[in-house]
């Protein structure tokens, strides 16, 4: 179908024309690329050593040669905070994008052949959601012993990914009454093969939106966990981390606390316009 | 409509049965080995069989569980593993109720705050206040509670000196002080229910703007704020307000790093402690007790949406 196809880059190319022109996406965008930069260069930018630098000065406040300040452990901040973004940006995405992929399964398979298996499943997402990411996660972790950034990952995943099979599942419901779904069931297609590669691809636009805002709570969890000492742990400079081990300082030394947690809000809501600014294009 | 509630109440009784052996397998049988786990790597094979032994540990999981759930359903959540071994329930109990009143408190501040931003937003959808309140709205929404609350200990009471910078009080102190010392958390908490209660708000107002008995209003030649009162804001509003309760569970999950950094004894930060002191009994039964109450909050929510809502109070639904 050589039209079809060019109707979808058309329309394809209309929402990426759409998203550049959106002032909440270039700039939620903007932000993301910075973290990203500071992330892949790390230690090469920063002026000091982010983990094991020890000045001489501690407890510094901000000034020309410390722009942040250092810790009470006279590590520079200004450089924990650029390296911090690392971790964090590898655990987020990578916990989401697995999320992404088992839920899309769930929901495809819950979604297309309903039913007791359907039900069962819902249930079942039902009795894990009520339970708060924060407290399963501590739990997990405890259970296991094993604080190790796979096991976060791993935990985040298996928690967003029964809330994406719930969306997937809605949307598939929707395509499985379709005419080509059932076209394809009569020209005789096994259902993995209509499943992917008929209702799939249609079911694509809510996924994305769904992506992108589990990026969004990803990064949420992954900071809350590692400020309540169950995610990354020290000498990480990731953000959270650097709070948990400075916030009893807060009133002596609040520039080790409260950059790293502009960073984090910083990040968090970049990430939210963008998701925001895809849904509305997506969805319009 | 009585058909429906029966309905959603078993629907309830399976999630809570299905919770708790969740929240089982996370707790009791994740850990493996209790014994080795609590008695540590250096414990002889024999304390660790005795302990295992003295805890029933060893025996069938399902027997475990069964035994468990026996305990919690008469309300007997065993005994803390951690010395001076008290009963879990009397560790539990005053936690949850000084959680409670911090959540009382903050959805009472927060309650009117979302209504009111989301109903301007919506009576001045696409126009500036309305881009505001929805970003600033959103934006809250996804910065971790401990982020926020850490930005207003340091602005409002460590710069400001206006509260105090820890949620702990005198024993015997008044209702005013313990509000004082509540206000910073239950703000922080709930600067992350604030976008979410906005934004339904503001598409309940959308809706009920754009419906025809609104323009049937109008028309009638009825002045703007009879409009808005009788016919937009009762409409809007009400479900909204069901809709609010569903989200406890944002609330209750707050609850943990709030706590914590306001050193906030309740049940977010007894669960955490049981966590790192590898408390299993305790842990297990705070994740259960806030799963419990986020389980009854949301069935409860979704009655009194069904109560509102003529379509399904008349049995239309499903």
């Amino acid at each position: 179908m050589p039209t079809g196809r060019s109707e979808a880059s058309v329309a394809r190319r209309e929402r990426t024309r759409l998203l550049l022109r959106s002032p909440t996406f270039i700039i939620g965008s903007a932000v993301i690329l910075f973290w990203i930069v500071c992330a892949v260069l790390g230690d090469h930018i920063t002026p000091y050593d982010p983990r094991f630098d020890q000045t001489p000065e501690i407890g510094a406040a901000p000034s020309a040669q410390h722009f942040f300040g250092t810790d009470r452990l006279g590590r520079d901040v200004f450089s924990r905070v650029l390296a911090g973004s690392r971790d964090i940006l590898l655990i987020a995405p990578l916990a989401t994008l697995l999320a992404t992929l088992i839920g899309t399964t769930l929901g495809l398979i819950t979604g297309y052949f309903k039913g007791i298996a359907d039900n069962t499943i819902s249930r079942v997402i039902d009795a894990l959601l009520a339970i708060p990411l924060i407290l399963l996660a501590v739990t997990v972790v405890a259970a296991l012993g094993s604080r190790s950034t796979w096991t976060v990952i791993i935990v985040i995943a298996a928690v967003f990914s029964p809330i994406v099979a719930r969306t997937v599942r809605a949307a598939v419901l929707v395509e499985a009454d379709l005419d080509y779904v059932e076209a394809a069931r009569l020209r005789g297609e096994r259902s993995p093969y209509v499943m992917f590669s008929e209702v799939l691809p249609n079911v694509m636009p809510p996924i994305l939106v769904e992506a992108t805002i589990r990026l969004g709570y990803a990064i949420f969890a992954v900071a809350t966990l590692s400020f309540i000492g169950f995610g990354l742990q020290p000498p990480s400079p990731d953000w959270a981390v650097q709070i948990a081990d400075n916030y009893q300082d807060l009133a002596f030394e609040w520039w080790s606390v409260l950059f790293p947690a502009l960073a984090i809000a910083s990040l968090v809501v970049a990430v939210n316009l963008v998701s925001d600014s895809v849904q509305q294009v997506l969805e319009r | 409509m009585g058909r429906y509630i029966a309905k959603r109440l078993g629907l309830a009784v399976i999630t809570l049965v299905l919770l708790s052996m969740i929240v089982f397998a996370a707790s009791q049988l994740l850990p493996g080995d209790l014994g080795r786990s609590v008695l540590g790597r250096d414990a002889s094979a024999e304390a660790v069989t005795e302990y295992n032994h003295e805890h029933g540990t060893d025996r069938a999981a399902v027997v475990q569980y069964l035994d468990w759930a026996g305990g919690v359903a008469r309300g007997d959540f065993g005994n803390s593993l951690v010395p001076p071994e008290e009963p879990v329930w009397s560790v539990i109990r005053p936690a949850l109720a000084n959680s409670l009143k911090l959540a009382v408190f903050a959805f009472v501040l927060v309650v009117p705050f979302g209504l009111l931003g989301g109903v301007l937003a919506g009576l001045r959808a696409g126009k500036a206040a309305d881009r505001g309140i929805t970003v600033v709205g959103l934006s809250l929404a996804v910065v971790p509670e401990f982020v926020t609350g850490l930005v207003l200990i340091l602005v409002l009471s460590i710069w400001a000196g206006w509260l105090p910078v820890t949620a702990q009080w005198e024993p015997g102190s008044g209702p005013l002080t313990q509000v004082e010392h509540l206000t910073l958390p239950a703000i922080a908490l709930t600067l992350v229910l604030f976008g979410y209660i906005a934004r339904i708000t503001r598409a309940g107002v959308v809706e009920a703007l754009d419906a025809d008995y609104t323009r049937t209003a109008f028309l009638k030649g009825l002045p703007r704020k009879t409009v808005i009162r009788r016919h937009v804001l009762r409409n809007a509003l009400f479900p909204t307000i069901a809709v609010v309760a569903t989200q406890v569970g944002y609330l209750l999950g707050g609850l943990v790093a709030i706590e914590l950094l306001f050193n906030y004894r309740g049940i977010g930060l007894t669960t955490l402690e049981a966590a790192q002191l590898k408390d299993y009994t305790v842990l297990s039964a705070g994740v259960l007790v806030i799963g419990f109450t986020y389980v009854v909050v949301t069935l409860v929510a979704d009655v009194l949406s069904a109560l509102l809502n003529p379509r399904i109070r008349f049995g239309a639904a499903e």
